[in-house]
């Protein structure tokens, strides 16, 4: 099976500091790959190249049959990468089924128009509001983002990226600052999820990174020390020390 | 009916009425006070389209003013009186000269994005000086632009002709704010990287956005030039991209009217205040900003959203 992102060789340097070094990494349809790491691993920076936000030093990026290298992030989200950020981002001054139709949006082509109404646009808003729904949140459809709960922010980004139907997920740290019933409830979330799309998971959460993970790939200082499946990391003694040593999750 | 669409109605009302009103109660200098007001609404409208919508402070939107009425001013002196062929002419220009300066400037970001729109701003403003076979920093007397039947020299019709500019311009604005493109480019301003992430190149946006808000800039140049019959390069001096954002702001940033409102209350303490202070002292009504500026700070205290966030009452 081909992949559907695979990074080849990408080496990224902040002045001294190599913070991606000679990545390999491939995500396969429908797999969730997850790519753990102590802090300062570079799993940001990673994340960073893969999505266009930073320029590697060398390496490769293919997604979807195509070298994406040199693409813009836009250009790369057209192709299907869709992405939550470590940071909640999400429009929030627009209501939560705002943020969603503004993601069907970009989905369904330019918005070079400038007098149609998107308020009455109801192809778009029903297609929003189901997209609201399949989260969870089609009863906070009129609420202003910045008014609800981090953990319905986390969710309402994540619908966001689904609007936009992604061949590939990228989830930079879903879980962080979530209790752990809204934890256990993206769980569910994603699991149900891998039919649609693959899933690159950038996670500290153990616990949800074993349960929702095919492959495990174990980043320290930039450079992939380990890559397998969830039973062979936990058979692992170096990761064991390396990782869980430093970061007891 | 909202208090505030009211309000609008019945100063859009107003606004209509007002050659009769003049006419009337024989105050023809009113008149033309009321042309410059709906004018520079059509500019300040404009920037609200970028700056409000769109959350870019732009600090050289009075160059349009320039350009447009350079662009009528030098075919007014080169013999070419139809307006026919200088308003498509200054527009095109005003079209141009926001491309590059939107191409370029739109690469920075914050304080870096105004520096640059002033920067640009003063190139003209410059340029425009060191035209000595155009008058140069004395500026250049024109005629009005010459429409066939329609004529501009009537200043009741000219005034008519800027208030259906500013309705159409209004119209725009209204529809705008709400269509696709719009919202993309709210979308932008709240949050870039979010928007980015969604698939908009946000650049792209941005960019159509300030040919378009350069294009109604350079109509409200047009029509100054017309208005005053004279072009200089004042018209385009920082103090008045100044003036342009102090009206904006003044009259609620992203507020449809709020451009509207805040040129009134502009030009009408401008006009109180200076004969006031004469008033006072021989001299001092030049200096009327001393009051008016006191005034701002207030306003940016107390009413964010500007005069038409009071219209709303509190929240």
């Amino acid at each position: 099976m081909t992949a559907l992102l695979a990074t080849d060789g990408l080496v990224k340097r902040f002045g001294g500091l190599l913070a991606t070094d000679n990545v390999s990494i491939d995500v396969r349809e429908g797999e969730i790959h997850a790519l753990i790491g102590p802090n300062g691993a570079g799993k940001t920076t990673l994340v960073g190249q893969i999505t266009g936000n930073i320029a590697p030093d060398s390496g490769t990026i293919h997604f979807a049959g195509r070298d994406v290298t040199r693409l813009p992030t836009h250009a790369r989200v057209r192709l299907g990468l869709g992405r939550s950020f470590q940071i909640t981002s999400v429009l929030r001054e627009f209501s939560a089924i705002d943020n969603v139709a503004l993601a069907v949006q970009a989905h369904l082509g330019h918005s070079f128009r400038f007098l149609a109404d998107v308020r009455r646009d109801r192809a778009l808003r029903d297609q929003a509001l189901r997209g609201l729904a399949a989260i969870g949140l089609g009863e906070r459809a009129a609420t202003p983002a910045a008014v609800l709960s981090h953990g319905e922010q986390r969710q309402l980004e994540i619908g966001m990226a689904l609007a936009g139907a992604p061949k590939l997920l990228l989830l930079d740290e879903p879980m962080a600052g979530m209790g752990v019933e809204e934890s256990q409830r993206l769980v569910a979330t994603l699991r149900g999820l891998k039919s649609q799309c693959g899933m690159l998971l950038i996670e500290h959460d153990m616990d949800a990174v074993f349960a929702l993970a095919d492959r495990i790939t174990v980043l320290v200082y930039g450079r992939v020390i380990f890559s397998g499946t969830p039973e062979e990391i936990r058979r692992h003694p170096e990761v064991r020390q390396a990782y869980l040593g430093e970061d007891p999750a | 009916m909202t208090p505030r669409t009211l309000v609008a109605l019945v100063l859009l009302a107003l606004l209509a009425v007002l050659p009769l009103l003049t006419q009337t109660f024989d105050q023809r200098y009113l008149l033309s006070v009321g042309t410059r007001i709906v004018i520079w609404s059509i500019a300040a409208v404009s920037l609200n389209m970028i700056l409000g919508y769109g959350g870019l402070v732009s600090f050289g939107h009075a160059a349009f003013f320039g350009i447009g009425g350079y662009a009528v001013g030098i075919l007014s002196a080169e013999g070419v009186q139809s307006g026919w062929v200088q308003w498509p002419v200054a527009l095109a220009a005003a079209v141009l000269w926001a491309a590059l300066v939107g191409a370029l400037s739109l690469r920075t970001r914050g304080v870096y994005f105004i520096m640059i729109t002033l920067a640009f701003a003063q190139l003209i403003y410059y340029l425009a000086s060191g035209l000595e076979g155009y008058g140069g920093d004395d500026g250049l007397n024109i005629s009005r632009s010459r429409f066939g039947l329609i004529d501009l020299r009537d200043k009741a019709t000219f005034y008519w002709l800027c208030f259906a500019l500013l309705c159409g311009t209004l119209w725009f604005c209204s529809r705008l704010a709400n269509s696709p493109f719009g919202t993309v480019l709210r979308g932008a301003k709240s949050n870039e990287l979010r928007m980015t992430a969604l698939g908009f190149p946000v650049f792209q946006y941005r960019l159509v956005a300030c040919i378009i808000a350069g294009a109604f800039g350079g109509l409200a140049g047009i029509l100054l030039a017309n208005e005053g019959a004279y072009v200089s390069p004042a018209m385009m001096s920082w103090v008045k991209s100044g003036d342009l954002i102090v009206i904006v702001v003044l009259g609620g940033i992203g507020a449809l009217f709020g451009p509207i409102y805040g040129a009134i209350v502009f030009f009408a303490l401008e006009e109180l205040l200076k004969p006031f202070l004469d008033l006072l002292h021989k001299g001092w009504g030049e200096y009327w900003q001393i009051v008016f500026g006191p005034l701002l700070v207030i306003i940016a205290l107390y009413a964010r959203g500007g005069m038409a966030s009071l219209l709303r009452g509190r929240e």
